[in-house]
């Protein structure tokens, strides 16, 4: 708009116009790109403070051996001391990086399957679907707090709510809290409980699947199963790489639960020792904060490492209608 | 779908619906209903509802530790209103910027910031224990600084991202117009941004009160004394006494620390469900 008015104004004003109001339309870009720095500085000033200068920090760290008491200057260099320990010496790493693999691969696949499952029955339902949804919403905005975490050790208690529960069709339960081949299993099914998260998602993909589609299926002849697999799943398919990523990401860092179930340590028999809290124990209990850096460092490494997996296997089965639309 | 499915076919999944919502429901209920139990039927009946209404474990849970539970629900309430301003203000600025200008190097503080997204804040913990710690903010006079200031910078990606994505729907007609009266970079945000974007700082608002009243871990590393404990920390306490006496309070206790993040689910349903859509889903 500025463009097309500019052209009337500078006829009339001679040839001093069209000087000057390249010039000013100049002043004007670098007043934007001045403005741009003056609103970004507060995230730059993050990124830099809380972001990049502490990754650094904790990446000379973990060639460390710092301890919060001694101060920072006189930090012995050990090398790769403290990887070394981590992959060789210390069973109780691999057994947190067991846990939480564990958790993640057992607990993400489940939780997506349910949140897939109920939105496929929303999605049809033609009244309520606003209360249904809104309600299985409800947990993945309280599951994570530490209070749910106490309501569910006290329920897979051995004379919790579960078990009484399993009594009405005769079956004797366990102490599932308590028991290290089942504690972490209770963890599991809290994170499915939170399937709704991920089920709104999948939702509003749903909608957005043409229903011609479905139409022109049926006319083939196609039954509910095969609508499914060759209309649904591949129109879904970003939305269920997108919740795919974030819910495995998610995945890797319970703490709070974990926390709660074993009072802090990982318990019963570590069975319940997911990496952050490994990483939480070494840091500020045992207060091996070189040890703990280096932790992080395979930590966010790792993670880097599954994400570019996931985005480069879902070239082969992320289908994106008329290509990329990307900005 | 178009076609009406057969009146029996729906009965089934609303049937399915229905037994769905009372397994998600379940230890909600049974949570409220512990929560008002006696001490012994704590121990003889786990079912949903109490035989006597025992109101007594909110009092009693409510003075459990030397410091009550008025002073730990103050800390928490002014922690996460502190870090939804925080977050309301930096972001939108940080949003402004990435979404809306033009300057050097946009393209690529953006990507850093889509970057920032993933980013697992355990990894960051330590250093910025030792961090703020050097700097005398931990364990100080008001030791809650080392939770605010990240979110007085920004470092919330999710929102920045959230509020990028609003910005994107506001027509770029209206910034042109308000640049043909006169305005600079600085009237444009303050007069056509700022007013237009209140439905994203809204979901900011509450998706930020909701994860920080719940978040737990920073608050374990950062707070130590128990006058300064949140209501996460404070709940915490309940496991350490090993006592069985104190299972209905704790329960009392989940109940209320609760309730805060209940409300504003009645309240603001709709806008949270749709929040999340908003939030990555157009590309």
């Amino acid at each position: 708009m500025a463009l097309t008015t500019a052209p009337g104004r500078t006829a009339r004003t001679g040839p001093a116009g069209p000087r000057r109001t390249r010039r000013g339309a100049g002043r004007a870009r670098l007043g934007e790109g001045l403005a741009g720095y003056v609103f970004l500085s507060p995230w730059l000033i993050g990124l830099m403070g809380v972001t990049a200068i502490p990754m650094l920090l904790s990446l000379w760290l973990s060639f460390t051996d710092y301890d919060i008491l001694t101060p920072l200057t006189e930090v012995r260099w050990v090398g790769l001391a403290n990887y070394e320990r981590m992959f060789t010496a210390d069973p109780s790493y691999w057994h947190a990086v067991r846990v939480t693999l564990t958790f993640a691969l057992v607990a993400v696949p489940l939780k997506l399957a349910a949140a897939l499952g109920v939105a496929l029955l929303l999605n049809r339902t033609w009244r309520g679907v606003g209360l249904f949804r809104g309600l299985f919403y409800l947990p993945s905005l309280l599951g994570g707090s530490v209070a749910l975490a106490i309501v569910w050790v006290n329920m897979f208690n051995r004379d919790g709510a579960f078990n009484s529960f399993l009594a009405v069709f005769g079956v004797e339960g366990l102490p599932w809290v308590s028991d290290p081949d089942w504690a972490l299993e209770t963890l599991m099914v809290l994170a499915v409980w939170q399937f709704g998260a991920p089920m709104v998602i999948f939702l509003a993909g749903l909608k957005q699947i043409p229903t011609e589609l479905y139409e022109a299926a049926a006319v083939d002849g196609a039954g509910t199963w095969r609508r499914f697999r060759a209309v649904t799943l591949p129109m879904l398919s970003p939305v269920i790489f997108f919740n795919l990523v974030l819910e495995t990401i998610h995945g890797f860092q319970g703490f709070t639960a974990a926390f709660v179930l074993s009072n802090g340590t990982g318990g019963p028999v570590d069975s319940t020792l997911m990496y952050t809290l490994k990483l939480y124990i070494s840091g500020f209990t045992d207060l091996e904060m070189g040890y703990a850096s280096a932790m992080a460092w395979v930590f966010l490494v790792a993670i880097a490492v599954i994400t570019a997996v996931f985005f480069s296997t879902g070239r082969f089965w992320v289908h994106y209608s008329d290509g990329e639309e990307d900005r | 779908m178009t076609a009406v499915a057969p009146a029996r076919r729906q009965a089934v999944r609303l049937l399915v619906l229905l037994v769905i919502v009372a397994v998600v429901l379940y230890p909600l209920v049974w949570m409220v209903g512990t929560s008002v139990k006696s001490q012994a039927e704590i121990v003889n009946n786990v079912g949903l509802l109490p035989e006597r209404f025992t109101p007594g474990n909110y009092t009693d849970g409510w003075t459990n530790f030397d410091v009550g539970f008025g002073r730990f629900f103050l800390n928490s309430a002014m922690v996460s209103l502190l870090t939804v301003l925080g977050n309301a203000l930096s972001c939108l600025l940080a949003a402004y910027a990435l979404g809306r200008l033009r300057f050097r190097l946009r393209k690529v503080w953006f990507t850093v910031m889509i970057g920032t997204l993933l980013l697992p804040g355990h990894v960051l913990i330590v250093p910025q224990y030792i961090l703020f710690r050097s700097l005398g903010l931990v364990g100080g006079d008001w030791p809650y600084l080392p939770l605010l200031i990240p979110h007085f910078l920004a470092t919330e990606a999710f929102f920045v991202f959230l509020m990028v994505q609003f910005m994107r729907g506001i027509p770029r007609e209206l910034d042109e117009a308000a640049k043909i009266d006169g305005a600079s970079p600085y009237g444009v945000f303050r007069h056509v941004i700022l007013p237009l974007s209140r439905p994203a700082l809204v979901t900011t608002a509450i998706f930020s009160f909701i994860w920080t009243w719940n978040d737990f871990f920073r608050q374990l590393v950062f707070l130590s004394n128990l006058d300064d404990y949140t209501v996460p920390v404070a709940l915490t306490l309940f496991i350490d006494s090993t006592s069985q006496s104190a299972v209905g309070p704790m329960f009392a206790m989940s109940v209320l620390s609760l309730l805060p993040v209940f409300l504003f689910f009645l309240a603001f349903q709709r806008m949270l469900v749709e929040g999340i859509n908003t939030s990555g889903l157009k590309g």
